[in-house]
């Protein structure tokens, strides 16, 4: 062996990195078949991230497949829901830079619900049609109402309604969702010398 | 002397408490309307079981708990109701909230109450109904149900009994002024809490400070065994895991609650609220509540009905309003701001402080972090303050929670000390607001998803039943064809078995079953008959009885005598008909109209088979054109109408098989054309 090694050393080289390669490469592919991930993991923590409001503003049937768009590369600020915060928290999941809203798809507005005027309301089933977390209760030609708990604020009822009795209302802040917010900005800003706050100028 | 323990951290602000403990507790009076806010305490707000207009007397319940984490509302003196509506509370929002409003008419008349002074005969369950009844929240400033925090698990045992009278914000003294002037009230209600709960031991923890309050406490504990702890003053051991803490040494773990380690802990000011409210029957009406400040003449500790608006109060204290800067609720440590002088006192306004500017100045513009780390230094959970100032500004919120913000107090020491005058306290309470906020936003997104998911998989369902009927029907429609095509060529034909079909039926009719048909018409002649004997006999009844159904049953039987004519007559025609319309039938067998379709069809069989094939199949092939398209208009009007989608959806169907239809018609014109 090691005569054969000292006689021809290139060909003992090339041999013994062919059967290297050989190993490695079958316990790789063995490895690949016994701890297969099922899904695809990335577009899940993706999804857990999206607001679920399955608007699709974004061009997507959905919040799902959106995440999967971002996990094969799409931007990340086309969610208009989501938001500052969401796309704060994808660039941190993707470990990719932060960029601001695509306002192509829409601006971040305040959350809201939708509002079904129920006097007007022809009983059509058209928006009961387009709500995609079936939030909208009623039948043909029966009046129709949307379930505020379940309602995401999408605004995807609001198109297809023929006699236009849907509002989005804007959620208003209540007495249990109200909260300190962070110290004002302005104030903030402020970083002056503080024998300067005696004179009022800013260094 | 018990041994003490002692909390990292704390400081020492100035604790000006001197001002307030001059003069004695004093009645507030009764003003002339009370403004009762639904939500005092910490849990689901009380539901109002008054109306507006009604009169209301001294410890009447208005507003009932709602759920576990509630507790009513009392009348605090007797008048009517003049409103229940949005009103300003004291809250840091300045938001308005409901509100009972009771116009007082000054009797200040009790309703009939009893105490129980025998209370110990009394089981556990019903003593703790009674103190909730009472409508008691934990009277230190958060408010939290008394009857829920006593309802400890059977299978906890609770070693220590604590009695928090420590008070250690400054300022604030109505603990104080209650242990000089009430201890025989607290240590009565230390005795009921300690038959709820059966600890090993009861400490009363005061800060020494107190010197007269320490000393009243034992005099008035003499004899129990009931220890009244004293030690050192520093800001904040009031709090619930500090004091526990220097007490018992024992560390209360992070998100934990202190019966984990054993103990339960109550607020003097509700030891003696739950000694009113099972021994005297009062139910949680007033509160002693501190009044100071520098913009106010007379500081004093007043007793004062829950309701009373704040500005009563001040009144009362001689406040000047242009002296002051803010108005504060609480202390100067954790109190907030009030929006608004008129608001009501609550069950935890412990202190309404008036300062002047000089007094408790604006906070000067916040600088720059230098990284000193006081704030470090004088955290009482032990915190880096300064680490979650950064993560705070930079909403880096699981960082935050890394670092355990919820551990954080709000006691306002790191704030108190920081040289940059930065707002620290602010920063973590806003965080813990965001995150709690987030996490209710995911939860809610998080069944959107699954609302969202289990509608697409309905509706991928939905598809795929369609398609296999679509499917099962095609394969149906083949079958159905082979078989035509093997059919042909036997000798049978479908118009002759048609031909064959008529042929039998009017031979059935022929043959007359005229008996059959006659059993029929007497056995309806015979069951109206009976019908109507039935409904005349209901009807004298009625008529006996002068029942007001008489109308309703004579217009019955009127229907009834109508159908039994008509069904006689019947009887009588066919009778008389029978025979002679046999007759007729066999002389005239041209008119007969089975015959008639025969030869329609006969007829339309020549002219087809006198076509070639291929115009038979072009024929064809334009007929069902021509029915596609007028399927396609009455679909197109469905859809326009908004028709049902079952009637939509069958008409796809239709138009679907006619195309499949026209396909195999336009293959048959292609290959008769060829072959010809």
């Amino acid at each position: 062996m090691t005569e054969l090694i000292a006689q021809f050393p290139l060909l003992a080289a090339l041999l013994a990195l062919v059967s290297l390669g050989a190993v490695f490469g079958a316990v790789l592919g063995f490895a690949a078949v016994r701890f297969k991930t099922e899904g695809d993991p990335i577009a899940d923590q993706i999804n857990e991230i999206l607001p679920q409001t399955q608007c699709g503003q974004c061009g997507h049937p959905g919040c799902r497949p959106y995440a999967a768009a971002i996990a094969n590369g799409e931007p990340i600020n086309k969610c208009p829901p989501g938001g500052e915060a969401t796309i704060q928290a994808l660039a941190d999941l993707l470990d990719v830079e932060a960029i601001p809203l695509d306002e192509e798809h829409g601006e971040e507005k305040v959350k809201s619900v939708a509002y079904i005027r129920e006097d007007e309301c022809i009983g059509c089933t058209k928006c009961i049609q387009a709500c995609p977390v079936d939030a909208i209760l009623g039948a043909a030609k029966l009046m129709h109402t949307v379930i505020v708990s379940e309602c995401t604020g999408c605004d995807l009822c609001v198109e297809p309604c023929p006699v236009d009795c849907i509002d989005m209302i804007p959620e208003e802040e209540t007495l249990q969702s109200w909260h300190w917010g962070l110290p004002d900005p302005v104030s903030r800003k402020v970083d002056i010398i503080a024998t300067d706050a005696t004179t009022g100028e800013a260094a | 002397m018990r041994k003490v323990f002692d909390f990292h951290g704390g400081i020492h602000p100035p604790e000006n408490k001197h001002q307030s403990l001059r003069l004695p507790i004093e009645s507030a009076g009764i003003p002339a309307e009370l403004t009762l806010p639904l939500s005092q305490h910490i849990g689901a707000p009380a539901v109002p079981i008054v109306e507006v207009g009604d009169r209301v007397l001294k410890g009447q319940m208005v507003a009932d708990a709602k759920g576990f984490v509630s507790v009513p509302v009392h009348a605090p003196t007797s008048g009517v109701i003049s409103a229940v509506e949005e009103r300003a509370i004291a809250h840091p929002s300045g938001f308005t909230a409901p509100c009972i409003v009771i116009e007082s008419d000054g009797d200040d008349q009790w309703i009939e109450h009893q105490g129980q002074e025998d209370y110990k005969h009394l089981s556990k369950p019903e003593l703790l109904n009674l103190i909730r009844n009472a409508g008691i929240a934990g009277m230190g400033g958060a408010g939290f149900p008394a009857a829920v925090k006593l309802s400890v698990k059977p299978d906890t045992q609770i070693e220590t009994l604590i009695l928090n009278g420590t008070e250690c914000e400054p300022y604030i003294t109505a603990d104080d002024i209650l242990m000089r002037e009430r201890a025989d009230q607290i240590i009565a209600g230390a005795k009921i809490l300690q038959f709820l709960i059966g600890p090993g031991e009861t400490l009363i923890g005061v800060e020494d400070n107190k010197p007269e309050g320490l000393k009243s406490l034992r005099d008035a504990a003499l004899g129990s065994d009931i220890q009244i702890v004293a030690f050192p003053t520093k800001y904040p051991s009031g709090g619930e895991k500090q004091l526990i803490e220097i007490l018992t040494g024992k560390q209360v773990p992070s998100g934990g609650l202190p019966s984990q380690v054993g103990v339960v802990c109550q607020n003097i000011g509700s030891a003696v609220a739950i000694y009113q409210a099972v021994v005297l029957g009062r139910p949680l009406i007033s509160r002693i509540t501190t009044v100071t400040g520098e913009s106010v003449e007379q500081a004093q500790n007043y007793e004062v009905l829950l309701g009373t608006p704040m500005s009563f109060l001040l009144e009362k204290a001689r406040y000047h309003s242009s002296a002051n800067n803010r108005l504060i609720m609480g202390g100067p440590m954790m109190g907030f701001t009030v929006p608004d002088p008129n608001v009501p006192i609550v069950k935890t306004t412990n202190c309404i402080l008036a300062p002047t500017e000089q007094e408790l100045p604006t906070p000067p513009p916040a600088q720059a972090c230098i990284r000193c780390g006081m704030c470090a230094e004088v955290c009482p959970a032990s915190l880096l303050p300064q680490q979650m100032f950064w993560f705070a500004q930079g909403k880096e919120h699981d960082k935050l929670e890394q670092h355990n913000l919820f551990d954080c107090i709000e006691c306002g020491a790191c704030s108190w000390v920081c040289p940059s005058a930065i707002p620290l306290v602010q920063y973590y309470r806003a965080s813990k607001a965001e995150i709690l906020q987030a996490r209710r936003d995911h939860e809610k997104s998080e069944q959107s998803r699954l609302r969202f998911e289990s509608r697409q998989e309905r509706l991928d369902r939905e598809e795929a039943e369609k398609n296999a009927k679509r499917a099962a029907r095609k394969l149906a429609a083949e079958q159905r064809a082979a078989q035509a095509a093997q059919g042909s060529t036997d000798a049978e034909d479908p118009i002759q078995a048609a031909i064959d079909r008529a042929k039998a039926k009017k031979a059935a009719q022929q043959s007359g079953d005229t008996s059959s048909e006659l059993d029929k018409l007497q056995t309806a002649l015979a069951s109206v008959k009976k019908r109507l004997e039935t409904a005349t006999t209901k009807l004298n009844e009625a008529k006996a009885e002068n029942s007001d159904l008489v109308s309703a049953l004579q217009a019955g039987v009127d229907k009834t005598t109508a159908k039994f004519a008509a069904a006689e007559k019947a009887l009588a025609d066919y009778q008389a008909s029978s025979k002679d319309d046999s007759t007729a039938q066999e002389k005239t067998p041209e008119v007969d109209a089975a015959q008639i379709a025969i030869q329609k069809a006969m007829a339309a069989r020549a002219a087809d088979s006198a076509l070639s094939p291929a115009e038979k199949a072009r024929n064809n092939l334009a007929k069902l054109r021509q029915r596609l398209e007028k399927t396609e208009a009455k679909l197109k009007e469905c859809r326009s109408n908004g028709e049902e989608e079952k009637i939509v959806d069958a008409l796809v169907a239709t138009v679907e098989r006619l195309s499949e239809k026209i396909a195999s018609a336009e293959q048959a014109v292609a290959t008769e054309s060829e072959e010809s």
